[in-house]
């Protein structure tokens, strides 16, 4: 049953949105499923499942011998995904008695079995399940299979399966491989607790709470130090003889989408840093970032286009020496005589910003102007490095967030607990409309911010303010505006205003403001320009 | 099962000079009428005499002067439509009766769609058609099942009539329904349905299935329930949803089942349900862009029509040399047909959609103890089959 099985759990995993329901799902699966079975499916999940893929082309020719042509291309043409019509038009044959196969029985049949009689033993398999396995098993086979969710939650559900932290369960899973028979025996107490030994492990991140007023008289320069928050993607460096690894702050491993940070990894070190694009010294916006990021091939022409740097600020563990538990000045010294002897290429450390006073802290934070950066980090000088966020260790201090006055244009349906909520929300600003008149264009979307009573205000106002619908989206009546707060404006040709926003949210309601005194587009452009305004 | 007829002598002189189907049975934009009878069987518009498979609302429209149906689908109209809009004339035929009239043989035979559902059997001349409205092939509890009647010409539906669907025991479905509500035991299980046929044959299915707990509904369910009890269909305990005991109050009916109309979850009602699981039975969730698109968290495929294979089945049951397809995915049905030495013909009916699909349930209609939907206007209807036919597959009309 455990193809079928895994397969269940993917069809369901695809259509729940919450993360508890999906934990709950998982837990469920860890719980039921036999090893070596349950092992192969965690590879699947957390995208570790390596597997001799067959070519798509196989799957559609099995297709093709055993259908009508004209009602195959009908097919195709409703259903849309060809995976899908293959596993739902497959001719089920009556009398065919063989069991469904196993998850590790199909990885090792598709590495041992020659290329000529992989037809016939997909064919087989296929025969063989409903067409929920056939999807998986197509999927699967093809290696083209999504999960719907992060490896992260893969691994906190088995950790709660298993009564234990997920951080428990990252600092053993690098050195270990599908199906973890030991790490099972290990979680279901018949076996000691695996040893990563040499492996580049990911060590669970440090992380720091948002600065608010209250928290302003404790801050000092005996005490804290300060950095700059930059924006752009938190990662650590763990290199060892066993390998080199780039881990995202999530634990995925993103070192093939950044090959030259990996060969520029020569020493045997831990290093917490922020990965950013930079042309001669200058921090790039996010949006050069992004043209990297989420990539499984990076072409050269993309690493000279937007070449990475990271940009260091702590050592967690040099040679066979965890710094971990030392406090942040003596690691900061550590990281700076480290960072002299190795001087790695492509990387760089994290300046520490001197400060007198709070007050002082508070003109320098106003006073920064490039756009990448996102405000300031203060780190207790006494604090060790300790997974999580715990309160008053470190903190971000964010710039003053920039804000318009939009108007709200369409509004859509939320999902899972919002899904009877109007939660996600176009706005738009003013601009000429080229005939004497003015117009109004959508800026950005924003799903965030409000209480929610405001929710509840707001769904109402848009089911009452409905002037079209277009499947789930309503556009409403132009006659409502909000504040909306954003990190930082950039020019995109990918909007149609020319102006894309970073994190924009929703600050509050304007009831009282009419809508034809929102602000023009003009006002956003010339944010993009000048960078956040000063509290 | 011995299609009822199978043996009537198909060689005779009678035969070879009994008139072709279409030269008596004809396509208007009313509907299908029967010239020598002067009736129309399912019409789209108000007409003097209308034979009414069965309640749903694209086949069983108001205001019409005289309604021949069984007594079960008169029953539903009158609680759809109310008495004086479910035809001023109401005239039961009970299945395997014969009426005659004009030389007209009429005689209904179950459907197995929903409760009262027939197949008009129309002989004239010993020319005979069947009409056979909306119907399936598996059993459900909540109706007498389908049974073929040999013919010359057969009138199908054809609403899964691509070879992708072919749904799965309903059984097991509600095992999966069964599976997740002890898995989820601290969130409601909202089932979207058509309040007509699957909201009772789910609920019978869950009866079977030993689900002895309360059943919840929405108030767009009652009336319907009601009238299947009264007319003998055990239910076992339904309870309307409770309104929160504090405006804007959630939280309840956690661990229970709850059935609604689809697209109920849009719904501020929806607010009062724990952390509702949105489930749908509908034959379209075989399909998943289909389930994706509607927000469903648990597909479920349970359907009131044909299948694939089963389209195919009583196409051979029947044996009728033609197939006329009234409404659904006709280029894929007539093309196998035509592989089978069967001569299939698209009618392009006006007024017949999807009911699975149909948004009964419009936002307006699911108010909390609201009363069953007013089912839409005729017009509107039209029109939509119209623009479908626009931009659809089957190109224009066959006749």
């Amino acid at each position: 049953m455990s193809l079928p099985a895994f397969a269940t759990l993917l069809g369901r995993l695809v259509f729940t949105p919450g993360r508890n329901a999906k934990l709950a799902l998982l837990r469920q699966y860890f719980a039921l499923q036999p090893d070596p079975d349950r092992g192969v499916g965690l590879a699947a999940l957390t995208g570790e499942l390596r597997l001799r893929a067959a070519k798509p082309a196989l799957v559609r020719e099995l297709v093709a011998a055993r259908t009508d042509p004209l009602l195959l291309g009908l097919s195709l043409d409703y259903v849309g995904d060809t995976a899908e019509t293959i596993a739902l038009i497959w001719p089920e044959r009556g009398g065919v008695n063989a069991p469904a196969p196993g998850l590790a029985e199909v990885v090792e049949a598709m590495e041992a079995t020659p290329r000529a009689e992989l037809p016939g033993l997909i064919a087989g398999w296929l025969d063989a399940l409903d067409a929920d396995g056939r999807f998986a098993l197509i999927k699967l086979v093809t290696g083209g299979l999504r999960v719907g969710v992060s490896a992260r939650l893969a691994k906190t559900a088995l950790a709660d399966w298993a009564g234990r932290e997920v951080d428990e369960i990252e600092e053993v899973w690098h050195g270990l491989e599908a199906p973890y028979r030991p790490l099972f025996d290990w979680l279901e107490g018949r076996g000691p607790r695996p040893d990563p030994a040499g492996a580049p492990m990911f060590r669970p991140l440090m992380l720091a709470h948002p600065l608010e007023e209250p928290d302003y008289d404790a801050i000092g320069p005996a005490t804290h130090r300060a950095e700059w928050k930059w924006d752009g993607i938190r990662v650590q460096l763990a290199a060892t003889a066993g390998g080199r690894r780039i881990w995202s702050r999530g634990a995925e491993d993103v070192s093939a989408a950044f090959p030259e940070i990996v060969e520029a990894m020569g020493f045997d070190a831990v290093v917490d840093g922020e990965l950013l694009v930079m042309r001669d010294n200058v921090v790039a916006p996010f949006a050069d970032l992004q043209q990297r990021l989420n990539r499984k091939l990076v072409t050269p022409r993309m690493m000279a286009q937007h070449p990475v740097h990271v940009r260091l600020y702590d050592l967690l563990i040099e040679g066979e020496e965890d710094l971990r538990g030392l406090p942040f000045d003596v690691r900061r010294q550590r990281l700076e005589a480290w960072f002299e002897r190795t001087r790695p290429a492509r990387m760089d450390l994290s300046e520490l910003i001197s400060f007198g006073s709070m007050e002082q802290l508070t003109e320098i934070r106003a006073g920064a102007r490039e756009a990448s950066i996102e405000g300031l980090m203060i780190k207790r000088a006494d604090a060790p490095y300790v997974p999580g966020r715990v309160k008053g260790l470190w903190w971000k201090w964010k710039r003053a967030p920039l804000s318009v006055d939009a108007v709200l244009m369409y509004a859509q349906r939320g999902r899972g607990r919002r899904s009877s909520y109007y939660s996600d929300y176009t706005f738009g600003l003013w601009r000429p409309d080229g005939e004497g008149g003015e117009e109004l264009v959508p800026v950005g979307k924003a799903y965030s911010g409000y209480t929610d009573a405001e929710l509840l205000w707001l769904d109402r106002w848009i089911r009452n303010n409905t002037v079209a619908r277009f499947g789930p989206v309503r556009e409403v009546e132009k006659a409502l505006v909000m504040e909306l707060e954003f990190d930082g404006a950039q020019r995109s040709t990918r909007h149609k205003s020319g102006v894309a926003l970073r994190f924009p949210r929703i600050a509050r309601v304007r009831r009282d403001k009419p809508a034809a005194e929102a602000d023009r587009l003009a006002t956003l452009e010339a944010m993009i320009v000048a960078g956040p305004a000063p509290d | 099962m011995a299609p009822d007829g199978a043996g009537r002598p198909k060689e005779t002189g009678l035969h070879i000079a009994a008139p072709r189907p279409d030269s008596w049975m004809q396509v208007t934009p009313k509907g299908l009428y029967c010239v020598p009878g002067d009736f129309y069987v399912d019409p789209a518009r108000p007409v003097p005499r209308a034979v009414v498979t069965h309640g749903h609302s694209d086949h069983a429209r108001p205001d019409h002067e005289a309604v021949l149906a069984t007594s079960e689908t008169l029953a539903v109209m009158r609680a759809r439509m109310g008495a004086e809009r479910a035809g001023r004339r109401q005239q039961a035929l009970h299945p395997g009766d014969t009426l005659t009239r004009d030389g007209v043989a009429i005689r209904l035979a179950p459907a197995g769609h929903v409760l009262g559902s027939a197949q008009v059997v129309i002989e004239w001349r010993g020319s005979r058609v069947v009409v056979s409205g909306d119907y399936k092939r598996r059993r459900d509890p909540t109706c007498a099942g389908f049974e073929p009647v040999a013919c010359d010409a057969f009138v199908t539906e054809a609403t899964f009539a691509l070879p992708v669907f072919r749904h799965p025991p309903a059984e097991r479905e509600i095992q999966r329904l069964l599976e997740s509500v002890r898995l989820f035991p601290d969130r409601a299980h909202l089932v979207g349905v058509y309040a007509l046929g699957k909201c009772q044959r789910v609920i019978a299915l869950l009866r079977e299935a030993g689900w002895e707990r309360p059943i919840y509904l929405h108030g767009a369910m009652l009336a319907l329930c009601d009238l299947y009890e009264r007319l003998g269909v055990r239910l076992g305990e339904l309870r309307p949803v409770p309104a929160p005991e504090k405006r804007g109050g959630g939280g309840l009916l956690a661990g229970e089942i709850v059935l609604a109309p689809s697209g109920a979850e849009a719904t501020p009602w929806v607010r009062r349900l724990a952390e509702p699981v949105v489930c749908a039975a509908s034959g379209w969730m075989r399909v998943r862009q289909r389930a994706k698109a509607k927000g469903v968290e648990l597909p479920l495929i349970v359907s009131d029509h044909a299948d694939w294979d089963e389209l195919l089945l009583t196409a051979a049951e029947v044996a009728a040399p033609e197939i006329w397809v009234t409404h659904g995915r006709e280029d894929a049905l007539i093309h196998a047909l035509a592989q089978r030495g069967v001569r299939g013909r698209a009618l392009h009916l006006i007024g017949r959609g999807e009911e699975d699909e149909e948004p009964e349930a419009g936002p307006s209609a699911v108010q909390p103890g609201a009363e069953p939907a007013e089912p839409p206007a005729a017009e509107q209807l039209a029109a939509e089959a119209a623009a479908q036919r626009q931009g659809g597959a089957g190109g224009p009309d066959a006749l």
